[in-house]
């Protein structure tokens, strides 16, 4: 490997990312716009933390093809968690708890995802399966979630070349976790059960920006829909990251693109520095057959050590183990992420794996911070026979949570030998991750045996394709021809007025910047300035185009128009419209306005001709073009009336 | 499985397509239909389904149906069959564990799903449960026998009596406990013939079984099964039971009377509730604790009673309002001996009926009268319509549960065609089936949205 070395975030460049062969693919999950769940008919989209019941679940690991259990069912069964799922009867029914098999699909979720499936120019599926994809954490009672791929191998148009899109699934929601505490992990259910896309792209993004730019197009494509669920949580993101010699590693759960970046750096971060950790291990001579690793009951050797995290656990009658890992001198204190060091990887292990969830849980000989004292130090490692090169990792709690602590610590330090741990990680708030659990592989897909395949018919998707909206590219790449203002283009694209956009212009030869400003920013400005931007639907401001069009209001009449409908006032019928003002009209508004300037006292006197335009414009009513008024308004400012 | 290279599970259009290109299932290929180029193994297709769709798994796992008219172009790279096993780990033998019999006749209890196929593979031998359900082995010895694989709907007469003669054999041979896997569906009818064919057993008999089915993460039949296997090897208590969830949560287990369970709900994990009566105790994995005192105790004798007697034509009747004699006249020339009728309220039928059961009466057909409000005792003197019906030969059968009586009225016609020694065995409880009375806790059905039951579930993990 090269011999790069990572730079702050802000500094890193495109060839730095290229230097470790970073790749970065996307999964993106979609609540899509139903009323009901997926498969049963609870209400979709109702949250709330209040429950009526409690129920309590274990989940245990099932075989997998070989007859190996999956990596990470093994890991979640090590862990020996109690799952309780809170019920809150108006949100979830029998089949969520798992006691109730599946109803028929939502149709309305299928006709949705196979319109976004269209979008993506993926190969559609003639027959849907439904799978079982296992998860082990409890976030789903059944242990397992109900998915189908609706289709495979599409794309989306990315810079100059086209980024991949693999599959996308149609799956039900998993639950949200309240609490995950020692040997309890407890869920709210509201959310479980409702539909969700997922959409995955291939491993085609060079630069962490990239994944956050395709992110975003992958957004504003099934928003543009119209049918998908907006707001916090509705959207999250998975990203899959790996360098050259690295593993693809998941980040789960990113709740909002803006983090991504970020997020993606420090994966590659880790991994390059994680391999940089192999390649000085190996120089000590640490390779994964020469690793070796001791434990010992150092309950007795702590007993009146004043580090209090340890005295508190052994006074309560807990137990503290040593673990030598021969080598490792200082390497505990290898940086991974930007004020993260391997053993935070250790310590996170401990945590998730043995449920020793108070932290610190770990201390060791590396740190520099005060825990035990060096005689104390000297003792333990005097108990486990360590020499000077040799780290030790102390861990105490309950006598079998320490045992299994003892033995994730000796793995994940062996781990290191070998290179990068399949995982599935968890984004932090400062932009680092941290382990989540181990990365599920293939085998954990099972059909479901408790429905029927489902056939697509071409009738079906022949309704569904016409009502389709065009793909966001094609309206961004036509909007930018027609002069649509830079900043207008994207929100125009997924507005619910796109199509009424194209009419204005194709048919009713309205400029687009007219239009276009109208329906994204003025209808922005009516939002922000609190009234009922939901009072302009598409007949009102058919209404309002029809005398733009006609010439009976300006560009700038069309503002005042809607403002007057979003407050519940009636729209003027096109005869009954003020003609437009004679140049002594203008005069006499341009006098009275400056009147009333003459009053007020401007901070910044060169703004007086903008100030007499934003009072001589509404007075007018929008009866008159902006550039009519303008010169005289000049005059006016400069003294010269 | 298909490891002949076939085309498992195909007909039709779909076949013919595949034979055109010889694609055979299983095998690795490239699929270029209408839609598009799709990638992945052909797998065989389940045998109801439709003759027109191709099933492909993909690279990440997933199955697709394509269909096999659009189909324009098949690359073959090769084959990749599954082999599909279960691991196998010998069960550990410790001296001092008692032995325990596990006696399979199919269900959920005990199998594995083939993920290719969505075929179920029986997991069964000691070695099977071991791998799957390790803490077995701290409970007991355990020994299996698989007597059939059939779904619980097709148990019938040569399944009840080959469970009970094979039960016969393990108590001579010594084991210290016997546990039955077995679906769900009709365990209690099971349940309630072995009480009956099984008589003073030495040892607990427990019957088990599974809400979800064992391929699933969330299964309840690991827990079961440990409940159940610690019960055969440790409980005092020698009758025949079905050990299932109490609550839906992972909690703990009931240990119903084989003659007073029933199912009731038809998915729920807590579905088995004793009827009429308490529960005989509750298990979990540290203890067994007993809710009443009155069942018979273990012995250390190898003596046991078993009297498979059973006739076939038995047949049960769930009257509703308006029924026409020619449902009971059909059972009367089909050559019926003994009809259960699960009658309305106190146990009644209408007076149209009345012609044909006269005709029972005279055809000496036994005809027995239970209620289909499940809880409560058949009362026919309440009203002149149960004492006119009794006038008519009808036997009222107490509180016993209309399938109880279906099974016992056949195993009491297995043994005599005398009607008078037929009501004597009707009559005379002997597992349980009837109960002198009925105790104020013997029927509690919640009904939900009532404050304090609301505040009930809310505070405890039912």
């Amino acid at each position: 490997m090269s011999e790069f070395l990572f730079k702050p975030f802000a500094e890193m460049t495109a060839a730095d990312y290229e230097a470790v062969g970073f790749r970065s693919g996307l999964e993106i999950h979609q609540q899509v716009l139903t009323e009901k769940k997926l498969f049963c008919r609870c209400p979709a989209g109702r949250y709330s933390r209040e429950y009526d019941a409690e129920i309590l679940r274990h989940m245990r690991p099932t075989l997998s093809e070989l007859g190996e259990y999956d990596g990470t069912a093994l890991m979640e069964f090590k862990t020996k968690k109690e799952i309780i799922y809170r019920i809150n009867r108006e949100t979830v029914c029998t089949y969520e708890m798992d006691d109730t098999p599946p109803f028929m699909m939502d149709e309305t979720a299928l006709d949705i995802a196979l319109g976004i499936a269209m979008l993506y120019d993926l190969n559609l599926v003639d027959e849907l399966h439904i799978a079982r994809k296992q998860y082990l954490d409890g976030s789903i009672p059944t242990g397992f979630q109900r998915t189908t791929i609706v289709g495979v191998n599409g794309w989306i148009p990315y810079k100059d070349r086209r980024v991949s899109i693999v599959q996308l699934g149609l799956e039900e929601d998993a639950c949200r976790e309240v609490s995950d505490v020692g040997h309890r992990r407890t869920y709210i259910t509201d959310r479980l059960g409702m539909p969700l896309i997922e959409t995955v792209t291939g491993p085609d993004m060079r630069t962490p920006d990239e994944v956050a730019e395709v992110a975003q197009i992958c957004r504003r494509l099934v928003r543009s829909t119209g049918r998908v669920r907006t707001g916090i949580g509705a959207a999250r993101e998975d990203v899959n990251v790996s360098v050259t010699g690295g593993t693809r590693v998941e980040i789960k759960g990113v709740p909002r693109i803006p983090r991504i970046p970020l997020l993606v750096h420090h994966e590659a971060m880790r991994q390059w520095n994680l391999l940089r950790l192999r390649a000085e291990l190996h120089r000590r001579g640490v390779t994964p057959e020469a690793f070796r690793s001791e434990t010992e009951d150092v309950t007795r050797v702590l007993q009146k050590t004043s580090y209090l995290p340890v005295r508190d656990a052994l006074e309560a009658g807990e137990t503290a183990n040593c673990v030598v890992l021969r080598g490792f001198r200082d390497l505990l204190n290898w940086q991974t992420q930007t004020n993260t060091r391997f053993s935070r990887e250790i310590s996170d292990r401990v945590r998730v794996v043995a449920c020793l969830t108070r932290l610190p849980n770990i201390v060791h000989s590396d740190s520099s911070s005060e825990t035990l004292s060096s005689a104390e130090w000297l003792a333990v490692r005097k108990a486990v026979r360590a020499s000077k090169d040799d780290t030790l990792v102390v861990v105490w709690g309950g006598a079998e949570d320490v045992r299994t602590g003892s033995q994730e610590i000796a793995i994940r330090a062996k781990e290191a030998t070998v290179g990068i741990p399949s995982e599935t990680r968890q984004a932090l708030r400062d932009g680092t991750n941290g382990f989540e659990r181990i990365l599920p592989g293939p085998d954990r897909m099972y059909p479901d045996t408790d429905l029927p395949p489902i056939k697509v018919t071409e009738e079906r998707l022949a309704r569904i394709r016409e009502k389709l909206p065009v793909p966001i590219w094609t309206h961004e790449a036509w909007y930018a021809e027609l002069g649509v203002p830079a900043d207008v283009v994207q929100p125009l694209a997924v507005s619910a007025h796109a199509g009424l956009f194209e009419e204005l212009v194709r048919e009713w030869k309205i400029d687009p910047v007219a239009a276009s400003v109208a329906l994204v920013q003025f209808m922005k400005r009516i939002r922000r300035k609190g009234l009922d931007a939901g009072r302009l639907d598409e007949r009102t401001l058919r209404g309002i185009f029809t005398l733009l069009r006609d010439k009976k209001i300006t560009r700038e009449g069309v503002y005042a128009l809607m403002e007057k409908a979003a407050r519940g006032e009636a729209l003027p019928a096109a005869g009954a419209l003020p003609p437009a003002p004679s140049g002594e009209e203008i005069e006499a508004e341009v006098g009275r306005s400056l009147g009333r300037i003459g009053g007020m006292s401007l901070h910044n006197p060169e703004k007086k001709g903008h100030v007499l335009m934003g009072l001589v414009m509404p007075a007018l009513r929008g009866r008159v073009e902006g550039a009519a008024v303008a010169p005289r308004v000049a005059a006016a400012a400069a003294g010269r009336i | 499985m298909a490891g002949d290279g076939s085309y498992k599970g195909y007909r039709g259009e779909a076949l013919e397509v595949l034979k055109s290109f010889g694609a055979m299932v299983w095998s690795d290929v490239e699929i270029t239909t209408a839609r598009g180029t799709y990638t992945g193994i052909i797998l065989p297709r389940s045998e109801t389904a439709d003759p027109f769709h191709v099933v492909v798994k993909l690279r990440s796992g997933y199955n697709i149906g394509l269909l096999a008219r659009s189909i324009q172009a098949v690359t073959i790279h090769g084959r990749k069959e599954a082999h599909y096993k279960i691991p196998e780990k010998e069960f550990p033998f410790d001296p001092a564990r008692p032995k325990v019999k596990l006696l399979g006749t199919g269900g959920t209890i005990a199998s594995r799903l083939d993920y290719r196929t969505g075929a179920v593979i029986p997991a069964f031998s000691p070695g099977e449960l071991y791998g799957s359900v390790p803490e077995l082995a701290d409970i007991c010895n355990l020994e299996t026998e698989k007597l059939f694989g059939v779904f619980s709907e097709n148990m019938g007469p040569e399944q009840y009596i080959a469970t009970a003669r094979a039960i016969g054999r393990e108590i001579e041979k010594g084991v210290q406990g016997i546990v039955i896997g077995h679906g769900t569906d009709t365990m209690h009818h099971t349940a309630a013939v072995l009480s009956f064919m099984v008589q003073d057993s030495p040892v607990p008999v427990v019957m088990v079984g599974s809400q979800r089915s064992s391929d699933r993460p969330s299964s309840d039949a690991a827990l079961n099964l440990m409940h159940s296997v610690k019960t055969a090897a440790e409980s005092d208590i020698a009758e025949v039971m079905v050990c299932m969830f109490g609550p839906t949560s992972d909690t703990y287990g009931l240990l119903h009377r084989g003659t007073r369970v029933r199912k009731m709900h038809s998915s729920y994990r807590s579905t088995f509730r004793t009827i009429g009566d308490i529960p005989i105790a509750m298990v979990s994995r540290e203890k067994i604790t007993p809710l009443r005192h009155d069942y018979k105790r273990r012995r250390t004798d190898r003596g046991v009673k078993i009297n498979t007697a059973f006739e076939e034509m038995v047949s049960i009747v769930y009257y509703y309002p308006n029924m026409k004699p020619d449902i009971i006249d059909s059972l009367v020339d089909n050559g019926y001996r003994g009809i259960v009728i699960a009658g309305t309220g106190l146990g009644h039928v209408n007076k149209p009926l009345y012609p044909a059961l006269k005709r029972c009466q005279e055809k000496g057909i036994a005809v027995y009268m239970t209620v289909q409000t499940l809880w409560g005792y058949v009362q026919m003197y309440v009203y002149d319509t149960g004492r006119d019906m009794m006038e008519l030969g009808v036997i009222p059968a107490a509180n016993m549960l209309p399938e109880v009586a279906y099974v016992k009225l056949a195993w009491a016609l297995g043994q005599t065609r005398d009607l008078e020694e037929v009501r004597r065995i009707m009559l005379t409880p002997i597992a349980g089936e009837t109960t002198e009375r009925e105790p104020s806790n013997g029927y509690l059905i919640f009904q939900g949205g009532i404050p304090e039951v609301e505040e009930f579930i809310s505070t405890i993990r039912k």
